[in-house]
Order: C-alpha cells, then structure tokens, then sequence
C-alpha cells in the first residue's frame, strides 16, 4: 500500500514538474528560432523606411523620429552632417524641418547662439524606424486613447 | 660643360657613318613604341589602389575611412578606387596631376602627415584641394560613372530628387557641394569659416 501511495506521488511530480519544463522550454524557444543551445542564424536586416515623411508622435515629448537613411553620417567632435540639412541657416535651401529652438537652451533654459553641446548628438533621441516585425506584441495606449477611456477595452 | 653640349650639337648634326637610314628610322620608331608603352604602364602602376596604399599615409588613415562607405562595399560591388576620384581619367590632365603629385613624394620624404595627429592637423588643408579641383572641373570624377543624363529622379528618394531638380539640374551647384564627406571623414568645417 505504501509502495503504491509512492508511485503515485511520483507519477503526480513528474507529469507536473515534466510539464512545467516543457512548457518552459517553449517560452524560451519562442523568440528563437532554434534550439537554446545552438547558435540562432542572424536574422536579415530590415529595411530601414526612407519615405521623407514625418511620423506620428506618441507622445507630445517624443523626439521626431528620423523617416530617411542616415547611414554614413558623420557626428563627431568635428563635425554634425545632419545639420548640413536641420541647421538654422540650411532649411532655406534643404527645406527640411529646423532643430528644435530647445536644442539651442543650456541647461539653465539659457539660449545659446548654436546647438548646445548636450543636444549636439542627434542620434541619442533621434533614430530611423525600419520594417522589422516586432518581436513582442506592443500594448503601448496612446494618451488620447487614455483621456477617451478607450485604455484597457 | 658647354665643350660637351657643343659636342654633342656636332654629332648628331652629322649624317651618320655606319649606320642606314632605314635602320635609325625603323629602329627609333620601334624604340619610340617601347618607351611609350613602358611609360604609359609606369604610370598606369601608380594609377592604382595598391600603389596608393603602398605608403602607410594612405593605407591607415583615408583608405581605412573609405572602406566603411558605398564606394568600397555595396550591393552590386561595382566599386571605385583612389585614382578613380582623385586623378582626372583623360591623359593630359591626368599627367598635369601626377607633376602636382610630387609634392606628394616630397611629403612623403620629410613625413608631414606621417602620424594620425599629423595628418589630422592638415585634413582640412588637404580636403581643401580636392573639393577645390572638383569644383573647378564640374565635379568631373563623379560624373565620369554618376551620369546626369542617365539618372532616374523617380528612383530617388522623394528628398533626394527634390534637391537634385533643384540644384543639380539648374546646374546651381555641383555634386561636391552637398556630397561632401562621401568617402572619407570630414574635418571641422567651422575652422573653415574662420579663415584657417
């Protein structure tokens, strides 16, 4: 009787715990496309969307997003190449949108003639979107959506 | 020194002795063949990227800045090298740059840009030039593979063919104006504006 009480305590563990680390298991693998141990094939770079035309903002703080290709752009201790195109004087000509008057405030809100230091490296805020599919599925609720009380439905 | 000039004058002023008329012209036309032939290959050696990279100057700075752009590595591996932009295709001129190059030879010899730092306190100099010649001869080297004529604005990315028809198209400006930096890395323009 004991022995059989036994066997079924241990059929119980390992169907649950068995279970447990299949399902596990698939969570893992689910964002690869090969088993953990092997070495996942590079996935192919997307595209990046080069369109020129600007894009919605999620938020009223969001940094533009970049809609054109930036590869091969210089911003070094020497040189800005996006401001070629953004800097005060160049939108005349470039007809691309201006800098940011913030873009020009130190950081006691303090105008300054050119682009202050901290707001010299535009990539840090401003990136290019590309085609890639997103891995995880995005819940983000734009603020709209929350005023209306459409969040959550 | 002048007795040997006047010598020399006396010679070849002179019918010649043993040898026939048939021999000398036959003889200094094929002679002309190999020397021009030699002369031309000579120079085409130096025409090419590894002679230009031959010297460390080259290899560790500009051509390692090229090698990260489009007109090392792309799609459909057509490709230029150093002479390819650098030094006029049609002979005349192309000659008139390689004269010019001995400066070059000479920099080499005293080791003006023989250093990273060297060669960065004279980056704008030497950019300077080129962008200079390209302005000056329409921004000839582009054009010998970027045809004007053959380029397709619908293809182009809305910005791009809108800058084209504007500028490029009314002949305003020419490529090297916006096309700066394409292959090699920019030095600090503002030291430009004030006057260095």
């Amino acid at each position: 009787m004991k022995l059989l009480k036994l066997l079924v305590a241990s059929l119980i563990a390992v169907s649950v715990f068995g279970g447990a680390s299949s399902f596990a298991a698939d969570t893992i693998s689910e964002m690869r496309n090969a088993d953990i141990l092997t070495q996942d094939a590079a996935p192919r770079i997307p595209k990046v969307v080069n369109s020129d035309e600007r894009q919605v903002r999620n938020y009223p703080e969001q940094p533009p997003l970049i809609p054109h290709k930036i590869d091969g752009y210089q911003i070094d201790k020497r040189l800005n190449k996006c401001m070629t195109c953004h800097s005060r004087t160049a939108i005349e000509k470039s007809q691309a949108p201006m800098i940011s008057i913030t873009h020009f405030m130190n950081r006691d809100n303090q105008f300054l003639a050119s682009v202050s230091p901290r707001r010299f490296f535009c990539t840090q805020c401003h990136v290019p979107q590309t085609e890639a599919k997103p891995l995880v599925e995005n819940t983000f609720v734009d603020v709209d959506d929350v005023l209306e009380g459409k969040a959550g439905k | 020194m002048f007795s040997a000039i006047k010598r020399f004058w006396q010679v070849i002023r002179k019918p010649s002795v043993h040898y026939s008329l048939g021999f000398l012209t036959l003889g200094g036309f094929v002679a002309g063949i190999i020397f021009w032939g030699g002369f031309n290959t000579a120079l085409e050696v130096t025409n090419t990227e590894e002679f230009c990279i031959g010297c460390h100057e080259m290899e560790n700075t500009v051509y390692q800045e090229l090698k990260t752009t489009i007109h090392y590595t792309n799609r459909s591996g057509v490709r230029a090298t150093c002479p390819d932009c650098h030094v006029p295709h049609n002979w005349t001129s192309k000659v008139a740059r390689k004269i010019q190059a001995s400066k070059e030879v000479y920099g080499k010899i005293f080791g003006t840009i023989s250093t990273p730092e060297k060669f960065e306190d004279k980056r704008l100099e030497l950019a300077s030039h080129e962008w200079a010649r390209f302005k000056a001869n329409d921004s000839l080297e582009c054009r010998n593979c970027h045809s004007e004529e053959s380029m397709d604005f619908t293809r182009q990315s809305v910005r791009a063919s809108e800058q084209h028809e504007k500028y490029l198209v009314t002949g305003e400006k020419t490529c090297i104006d916006c096309h700066k930096g394409i292959a090699h890395k920019l030095p600090d323009l503002s030291l430009l504006k004030e006057g260095h």
